[in-house]
């Protein structure tokens, strides 16, 4: 063993990876050669740390200094003037964005101070191939004291003690599946992990994959436990090749070590694990669907009951859950039901990770305590709305969530709450809007992804969804009528009713949500026809401000349709027949002249 | 890697690999060691380097080494800083690779301050 005096966290997840972190690693090791430092310092690349928006991050330890955006130029200066002279590069540090503090700590930034990492413990502070660091990190240790000390019936009590949750959306209590599972009739049963993550918006899971495998795989394994399975499968998107990859090395290197397979460290358990790669439909996330495409069906849904957890793959008793339910477990086994219960509310324990995204200042990936207000995610770690903006809504849980307006940005936040608010904590996707976004338009949008995501096979999603996103897009385009909004709720009310699986169910509350907090504004687009956000184009026209303008011609110039016309300074004049609104004139012109209306 | 087979081996292999992290973990005892030209000129990187492989001699992992830019006490190069939890933060001048081992075994192992090599103190 080799001792470095210092490790370099280089994330090389895909956020970062995107943004040129491989680049960044070679130039690093270039220059830790050349200096001749590469016996002192290690380099280590992570998962993701859940703050893609400010990758690629570097991290240097043992002081914990983070840099952020860091590009090869600044390769030279970091390992000449920090690693080597220990003085740390300022410009580089990240800068709280209220306070404009340039702040070098990675735990003392206010977006990671004011989290909670359970599921997210090890993301981006492990190497996840490097079986070892997990190892450290106390990996594997919750198996060995489920192996040596429990039986299946005491874990599944564990994690019902422990009030978990299943965090790929319905918030089914995971001790009482896996109970129902174990308690099923036959010899044989599964144990599969649902990493097939659809929302538009949403990577949590792929983060966990990717940054943390043997956290899942371990989670997996005592869960195979509890309910007698001894094959399991891991269902992830062909979209994801980087979680696939750190699934699979961490499956070899399991089983090379004897921690998947025959007679697991010497015990009766035995289990084998599986990659399925799905092809990317949003359905095939409903386990239903899911189940059928492991069988090589097509992903299409089925009744339920009998459930899963009776009649599941290739018709035996099956869990399914999803990948952070997974990352939750270990640590319920290794420190007790009671820590993990101590965090959270009443009726939903622990924490939820969220993919914080939309009009706002610090977005990414964030793990806070069940209970914790919208107000604290959107303004504490996310740092608020950009400058002058003001906060509409944030619409949550994806296209089966709903939107929550200003007033309910006090609500303490947990399954029940959201439900009762319209919303729904769905896979955790926040999407934070100011009053440039149109709630209309954004409803529409959840509509049409959902439209085209379902699978047909009953009428209620297949031609429901249609009517309404007709609807909708009528209303877009300035062409509602009074009786729409009833005519709506209507549809809503009985898809939800008569839909077969939790797609169609739920694709409504986008919209149900959406009349619920902000009716004014679909008001304002049917009968005034206006749009009060400017996003919907029918709604909104340009006008150039005769006072105002002064003849620059640098729009007549620029505008592609050639609708702007008008004598060198003088006023100039914009035909809305021939404006496609592109609204490249209204950002060129230098005097503000063009106003939308 | 061998085959795993009882949970006293996964101990014993996560014993080792706790090892692997230690510049990952906030360490008790700090050793600082002064990097500026005159440092590196008056042979701080031997220095270093003496007491990586010291450390690792002695199994030794809640010490975590890092650098620092000139201090201005050019002369007294090589310059290293020890602290201790809870003690005086001591610099130690003219060290020399040979010095390493005792700092590491009196000082950082034992506590003791190797009174001849100290050219300042602050006071905690
Ligand atoms: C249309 C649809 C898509 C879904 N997509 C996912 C998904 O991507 N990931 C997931 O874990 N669960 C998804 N679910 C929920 C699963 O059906 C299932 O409830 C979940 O995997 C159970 O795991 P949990 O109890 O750990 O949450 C989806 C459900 C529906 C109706
Ligand atoms: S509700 Fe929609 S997605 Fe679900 S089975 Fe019916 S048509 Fe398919
Ligand atoms: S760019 Fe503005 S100021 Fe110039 S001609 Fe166009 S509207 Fe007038
Ligand atoms: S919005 Fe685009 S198309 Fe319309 S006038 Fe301006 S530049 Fe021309
Ligand atoms: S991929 Fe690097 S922070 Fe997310
Ligand atoms: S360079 Fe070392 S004290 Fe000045």
């Amino acid at each position: 063993m080799v001792f470095y005096r210092g490790h370099l966290l280089i994330c090389g997840g895909t956020g970062c990876v995107s943004s040129g972190c491989k680049d960044v690693i070679a130039a690093f090791q270039e220059e830790l050669r050349k200096r001749k430092l590469d016996e002192e310092i290690k380099i280590v690349e992570t998962g993701c740390h859940g703050f893609c928006e400010k990758g690629p991050l570097v991290i240097v330890y043992p002081e914990g200094v983070m840099y952020c955006r860091v590009e090869v130029k600044d390769v030279q200066e970091i390992v000449g003037e920090h690693l080597m002279k220990g003085r740390p590069v300022s410009r580089l540090f990240f800068t709280e964005p209220l306070s404009l503090d340039k702040v070098p700590k990675y735990q003392e930034i206010d977006f990671y101070r004011k989290q909670q990492r359970i599921a997210l413990r090890n993301c981006g502070y492990i190497d996840p191939e490097n079986f070892n660091e997990y190892l450290a990190r106390g990996g594997y240790a919750a198996l060995e004291k489920m192996l040596s000390e429990m039986t299946p019936e005491e874990v599944t009590h564990a994690v019902k003690a422990a009030g978990l949750r299943g965090r790929g959306g319905g918030g089914f209590p995971t001790g009482t599946k896996w109970e129902f599972c174990a308690k099923a009739a036959g010899a044989k049963k599964y144990i599969v992990c649902n990493a097939d993550e659809g929302d538009p918006g949403a990577f949590m899971d792929r983060s966990l994959l990717e940054g943390d495998p043997h956290n899942i795989l371990e989670g997996m394994m005592i869960a195979a436990y509890a309910i007698g399975a001894d094959e399991g499968y891991l269902y992830i998107r062909a979209e994801y090749p980087l979680a696939i990859k750190r699934i699979q090395t961490a499956i070899s290197q399991a089983e090379e070590l004897g921690l998947l397979g025959k007679n697991i460290l010497g015990s009766n358990f035995s289990l084998t694990l599986k990659i399925k790669e799905g092809a990317g439909a949003f359905v095939c996330g409903e386990e239903t669907a899911l189940i059928a495409s492991i069988e090589g069906e097509r992903g299409i849904p089925r009744s339920r009951p009998p459930f899963p957890a009776v009649k599941g793959l290739f018709g035996k008793p099956t869990v399914i859950n999803n990948v952070e339910t997974f990352a939750n477990v270990p640590q319920i086994i290794l420190y007790g039901a009671d820590k993990f219960a101590a965090v959270g509310t009443e009726r939903s324990k622990g924490t939820k990770v969220f993919a914080l995204t939309g009009k706002l200042r610090n977005t990414g990936l964030v793990e806070v305590p069940m209970g914790i207000t919208m107000r604290e995610i959107i303004y504490e770690i996310g740092g608020g709305t950009f400058e002058g903006k003001k906060f509409k809504a944030v619409q949550i849980g994806g296209p089966s969530g709903g939107c929550l307006p200003e007033n309910k940005l006090d609500l303490p936040i947990d399954y029940d709450s959201l439900i009762q608010a319209g919303a729904m904590m769905g896979s955790g996707g926040l999407v934070v809007m100011d009053d440039e976004s149109c709630i209309v338009d954004v409803a529409r949008y959840f509509l049409s992804f959902t439209r085209s995501e379902s699978c047909g096979k009953c009428t209620p999603c297949r031609e429901g969804t249609m009517r309404l996103l007709e609807i909708l897009e009528r209303i877009c385009a300035g062409e509602g009528v009074p009786e729409d909004i009833a005519k709506m709720e209507k549809l809503a009310y009985s898809i939800k009713a008569s839909a077969l699986c939790g797609l169609g169910q739920t694709a409504p509350n986008p919209i149900l949500s959406t009349l619920r907090h902000f009716r004014h504004e679909y008001e304002a687009h049917i009968n005034d026809k206006k749009c009060p956000a400017g996003v919907c184009q029918a709604l909104f026209y340009y006008r150039i401000d005769d006072h105002t303008c002064v003849g620059c011609t640098v729009c007549a110039k620029i505008c592609p349709v050639g609708a702007i016309s008008g004598e060198r300074k003088q006023a100039h004049q914009l035909d809305m027949v021939k404006c496609i609104k592109c609204g490249v004139c209204v950002e060129r012109c230098p005097f503000h002249a063009i106003v939308k209306e | 890697m061998n085959k795993l087979l009882t949970m006293e081996d996964l101990r014993a292999l996560r014993k080792d690999a706790l090892g692997e992290m230690t510049a990952r973990q906030t360490c008790d005892i700090q050793v600082i060691v002064g990097m500026g030209t005159c440092g590196i000129a008056a042979g701080a990187r031997e220095v270093v380097t003496e007491l990586l492989k010291e450390l690792q001699r002695r199994n030794i992992k809640n010490v975590s080494v890092t650098k620092t830019g000139c201090i201005g006490m050019c002369e007294r190069e090589v310059l290293l800083d020890v602290v201790r939890p809870n003690e005086d933060r001591v610099t130690y001048g003219r060290v020399v690779p040979r010095d390493v081992s005792r700092i590491v075994g009196e000082h950082i192992v034992n506590g003791r301050v190797v009174e001849g090599l100290v050219v300042g103190r602050i006071a905690r």
